[in-house]
């Protein structure tokens, strides 16, 4: 009895010690299947917006809040990878170039659907350029479109193909593609009906913008999931960046898209793995002399800022190193010239950052006939070299590199004035009135082609900021830049595109109209809640893979 | 007791006042390295033997930035108060005296000046500023500018304070004596209006102060590489902790104890008025 007692007893156990086992594994099972499935999916990203965005028609954007908005929501046919810079089909399965250059065709996907359930087809690509490139809309998007005069065809081909067809060729076009956010022929939602991985579910003016999973969105992961992981983006309107760093060291954000040097080591230093240096971005701080005829500024400095020895000799003159290191501590690289080395196909490789050279400086400027008096730096005439550089105030990074070009300058002899103006005070003096000696300004590049700086270094552009909207080249290197420009916008092979747009760089490095000074390293914080997060250097720098992104289980849990 | 409490507190404003002005005047003897050398193998440093309030983002000592700056703010706001205390006597304080039309006219005109965005009006006035001129021109100039645009206020008090005089049994008593016009005006208003005078003088100072630090940190104050106090104080901009380098809180605290001491330095006769 006993012994059969113990073995009913020892069954009793065994067979309750099997049960629990099995519902323990089954519910650890359960558990870790539960939590494979939300470390896949759900929660909510947090992040700011610095400004309010302008709008939400996609064709219409021109502000980086309305961009990240655009990227976010809008479906395109073709998307530049912003970690490889290469291009990748995305409503388009494939596509087409003529080789006049003037037309792309466009082979589009099948059973796709905007957010609001309109299908999606090669009449939706046709309405969207015929609104894109129509005039009255005015918009920046479709104007890098323009390419000469004559109007835009769409021809669908099936309701899966169309051929896009312009009166003149467009160089790189496909890359442009990536602006263009295709809009529904028919949905009544107009631009609320997107494509892209979420979509605008709330908007508090002034305080905060809440974009939801788009359910109808295409795109699928490798293992089937549908994509996007993440149910929603919440996108405060903070343009402190005080206040957005407190909450982001308070967990309350999880992605800081752009970051100063500053705010970055300070950031790395409190918590590290959270601060991300991508490398030179393709942003650039630089400055330039005025060389507009009608400029009033004194005849003699007129001369010396037309001289492309003068031009040389500042820059040569310059610590591009110590700008970097002291200024950026050391999360910037000297610039070589209109493209950052970070532009992996348009950078010219034979060029190199002009190095800290003031015995060479010193060479050019007596080649011009400034020679050293009691200290001071003075031309043929005797007239002491002086000059003012304006920059805008309230940026701590270009005012303090004024002020280290002032010292650096002010030990060739040369006296500098740094003068900070309010911004539209500074565009009225270096845009229209022309009453200005030197300036030293930043650009945001957002564009990879050189056809983006068309209106930088066409003589007749506006933009031309050293001597703009020139009814004929001033001078013969300015010629030679016009026509350079003018013939690798005019063909489609990427080749002789870039043999035309390397001599470019090679003037602007000669010639120096604008000495580039340095390229801004792409700095951002990604909270450790965040995974699948891949930050870079093209904008949208944290978030270009949005879709891909994931929360961890505990900030999930507590959102 | 709280007169001589308030006594003691007199001295020990004037004290601190003194010593820092000596200490501004030093700065030569003090911080021989000047306030524009960048030691760039050393920006940001913490405070040592060396530099004592460490250096700046671009390496320049603090300690003496701010001796320097010290110098020149307090040496030119006081400027900067005698010139819009002087316009605001002879605006206020003649519109007061004469009365009527004048006084009218004198306060609506203040008034309108009052209500003018200072703000903007200040940063316009110096965009239009010639570019080329030297730190110390630019640092001349913005305190002019402080000064002549800052008398309205002044002006306002002082015209009520010589409204009251005008009508006073001395003044009437003189005029009976046959004394009349600018005599008039000199020898009995005038010293009358001079507590009032030296009041808005002393106000007048730390409101300047603020103003250039308020410029400063806009960017558009004292040119580069000339210190202020309004450009140190942009530097804690973007501080988010005071233990994180507690050391840059030194021209804030600097400012409190001398504005603090020139509110303490003015008589009861000045604070009445």
């Amino acid at each position: 009895m006993k012994t059969s007692g113990h073995r009913k007893f020892s069954r009793l156990i065994t067979f309750s010690s099997s049960l629990s086992l099995s519902l323990s594994l089954g519910f650890l099972g359960i558990c870790f299947l539960s939590s494979f499935a939300q470390a896949q999916s759900g929660g909510e990203l947090r992040f700011c917006l610095r400004t309010e965005p302008k709008t939400f028609d996609p064709l219409l954007v021109d502000d980086d809040a309305s961009l990240s908005i655009r990227y976010l929501t809008g479906g395109v046919l073709i998307r530049a990878n912003r970690h490889t810079q290469e291009l990748e089909p995305e409503l388009a399965e494939s596509w087409t170039l003529s080789k006049d250059g003037k037309q792309i065709t466009f082979k589009l996907r099948t059973g796709i659907a905007f957010s609001d359930g309109s299908p999606f087809s090669s009449e939706d690509v046709a309405f969207t350029m015929q609104r894109l490139m129509d005039p009255a809309l005015h918009s920046s998007t479709g104007d890098a479109f323009r390419s000469g005069s004559g109007a835009v065809t769409s021809k669908i081909i099936a309701a899966n193909q169309i051929a896009v067809t312009f009166p003149a060729p467009v160089a790189g076009i496909d890359r442009l593609f990536d602006q263009v956010a295709i809009m529904s022929a028919h949905s009544p939602k107009k631009e609320a009906a997107v494509l892209g991985p979420f979509m605008v579910a709330e908007y508090k003016a002034g305080s905060s913008l809440l974009l939801r999973r788009n359910p109808n969105y295409w795109k699928k992961d490798s293992q089937g999931r549908r994509l996007p992981y993440l149910d929603s983006i919440r996108l405060d309107i903070q343009s402190n960046r005080d206040v957005e760093m407190l909450r982001f060291k308070r967990g309350e954000l999880d992605l800081i898209n752009v970051l100063d040097s500053d705010y970055f080591d300070r950031l790395a230093a409190s918590s590290p793995g959270v601060a991300h240096d991508a490398g030179a971005s393709l942003d650039s701080d630089f400055m330039w002399f005025n060389q507009v005829a009608t400029a009033p500024i004194p005849e003699y400095k007129r001369a010396w800022f037309r001289s492309a020895n003068f031009r040389r000799a500042i820059s040569q003159a310059i610590n591009r190193d110590d700008l970097s290191r002291v200024v950026f501590n050391g999360h910037a690289q000297p610039a070589v010239g209109p493209v950052s080395p970070a532009n992996k196909f348009w950078f010219n490789n034979k060029l190199k950052a002009e190095p800290y050279r003031p015995d060479a400086a010193l060479q050019h400027l007596q080649a011009d006939g400034f020679r050293m008096q009691n200290g001071a730096l003075v031309d043929k005439s005797g007239n002491a070299v002086e000059f003012s550089i304006v920059t805008n105030a309230g940026s701590k990074s270009r005012e303090r590199m004024a002020v280290m070009v002032q010292e650096d300058l002010g030990k060739l002899g040369v006296k500098v004035n740094v003068v900070t103006l309010d911004f539209p005070s500074l565009l009225e003096r270096i845009s229209q009135k022309f009453n200005y000696e030197a300036a030293m300004l930043g650009f945001r590049n957002v564009d990879l082609d050189p056809n983006g700086q068309m209106n930088i270094w066409l003589s007749s552009a506006e933009d031309h900021a050293w001597n703009p909207q020139q009814k004929s080249p001033a001078t013969a290197w300015e010629a030679e830049i016009d026509s350079l420009m003018r013939a690798q916008a005019s063909t489609a092979d990427p080749k002789r595109r870039k043999e035309s747009f390397d001599r470019v760089q090679e003037i602007v490095f000669e010639q120096a109209p604008m000495i580039y000074l340095v390229n801004q390293n792409a700095l951002s914080a990604v909270s450790s809640a965040v995974e699948g997060a891949n930050p870079g250097i093209l904008s949208p720098q944290t978030f270009w893979n949005a879709e891909r992104i994931t929360l961890n289980a505990t900030t999930r849990a507590s959102r | 007791m709280k007169s001589r409490g308030v006594t003691a507190a007199r001295r020990l404003a004037c004290v601190v006042v003194l010593v820092v002005c000596v200490a501004a005047l030093a700065a030569n003897w003090l911080a021989p390295a000047g306030y524009a050398r960048q030691f760039r193998d050393a920006p940001g440093a913490s405070p040592s033997h060396q530099h004592l309030l460490g250096t700046d983002e671009i390496g320049r000592d603090r300690f003496a930035r701010l001796l320097y700056g010290t110098r020149i703010s307090l040496l030119l706001a006081p400027a900067a108060a005698l010139v819009s205390t002087l316009l605001a006597a002879l605006v206020g304080g003649l519109a007061g005296y004469l009365g009527g039309v004048w006084l009218r006219l004198a306060r609506g005109f203040t008034d309108l000046f009052l209500s003018l965005p200072w703000l903007f009006l200040l940063i316009t006035v110096r965009a239009l500023l010639p570019l080329n001129v030297a730190p110390l021109v630019s640092v001349l100039i913005t305190f002019l500018i402080l000064g002549l645009l800052g008398w309205a206020a002044s002006a306002r008090v002082l015209s009520t304070s010589a409204d009251a005089l005008r009508n006073s049994d001395f003044v009437l008593q003189a005029r009976a004596s046959g004394l009349h016009g600018p005599r008039l005006f000199f020898v009995h208003v005038l010293p009358n209006l001079k507590p009032v005078l030296y009041a808005q003088f002393w106000i007048s100072i730390p409101v300047f102060i603020l103003s250039e630090a308020n410029l400063g940190i806009l960017g558009l104050g004292v040119a580069e590489p000339l210190p202020s106090w309004g450009s140190l104080l942009r530097e804690l901009e973007g501080l988010i902790s005071f233990r994180e380098e507690p050391w840059r809180f030194v021209p804030l605290l600097l400012l409190v104890v001398v504005m603090t001491s020139f509110q303490l330095l003015l008589s009861n006769e000045e604070v009445t008025a």
